[in-house]
């Protein structure tokens, strides 16, 4: 099951539609990282809602594919995380520290819309 | 006991029929869509390090009841080369396979009962249950 990726604007979405492979979350990684590149993308958005489970492996990727964009130049914020989900990972003792979240996909927009008027401003 | 699946885990793949058998049992029980996700995220954790550290292995997941609360249990078992200082496994930070080293203390945390036997060349057993009190139901 493959993540499609869409570009819109300066911006990359990928939407995770259901569970997913580790083969899955990695390709997912190195497909962002690479279209980054491609589209010259300045802000990439990676969508949870639809995912029910969020374990270490899938934690890691999820934090390398955000630091590995933004060594690339852009910034990435990761939303829709269930609150069973985070309850999970807290259990778990995971965190996404270092990584951008916000609620909803909106909010997630909205956030890399600001970080991008801030960087035109200086 | 009824309700018994036994997943025989070889791959990645094999995760994510772990964890759908897993979910689907733990919503059969009657479990909160919290509680389940706590038991589909222990039964990832389980599955992976049979899949790291052993290669191959088993997860068998069963229910019951005892007087008015239901249960569920998972077993995750492997024939790898079993866990040479228990004690340390079960501290935050521990990971001999380059992993997170969360596993099996965030596991514990994650469920109610928690079980683990190891013997060097002989494999690893991690019994794990999770168990739902009464509720009154609308």
């Amino acid at each position: 099951m493959q993540v499609p990726i869409l570009k819109q604007g300066n911006y990359l979405i990928a939407s995770i539609q259901s569970a997913l492979t580790d083969s899955d979350l990695s390709e997912l990684r190195d497909a962002l990282v690479d279209q980054v590149g491609l589209y010259r993308s300045k802000g990439v958005i990676i969508d949870l809602t639809a995912l029910d489970v969020l374990d270490s492996f899938a934690t890691r990727t999820l934090r390398d594919t955000a630091h590995m964009i933004r060594l690339r130049g852009a910034e990435t914020v990761i939303v829709g995380m269930q609150p069973e989900v985070a309850f999970a990972m807290v259990q778990l003792g995971l965190s996404l520290e270092g990584v951008s979240t916000a609620l909803d996909f909106e909010e997630g927009l909205a956030y890399l819309n600001k970080r991008m008027s801030s960087r035109q401003g200086l | 006991m009824n309700d018994e699946a036994r997943i025989a885990i070889k791959s990645d793949d094999d995760l994510l029929v772990a964890r759908q058998q897993g979910r689907k049992l733990a919503i059969a029980l009657g479990f909160t869509a919290t509680e389940v996700t706590c038991i589909v995220t222990a039964i990832s954790e389980l599955t992976r390090n049979i899949l790291s550290y052993a290669g191959t292995g088993q997860v068998v997941l069963t229910s019951g009841n005892e007087l008015s609360r239901s249960w569920i249990t998972i077993v995750a078992q492997d024939e790898g080369p079993g866990i040479p200082d228990i004690k340390a496994a079960m501290m935050d930070g521990y990971s001999t396979s380059g992993g997170l080293g969360l596993g099996l203390p965030g596991v514990k945390r994650l469920m109610d009962d928690f079980q683990i036997t190891s013997e060097m060349g002989q494999g690893t057993k991690v019994t794990v249950r999770k168990w739902r009190e009464a509720r009154a139901t609308k």
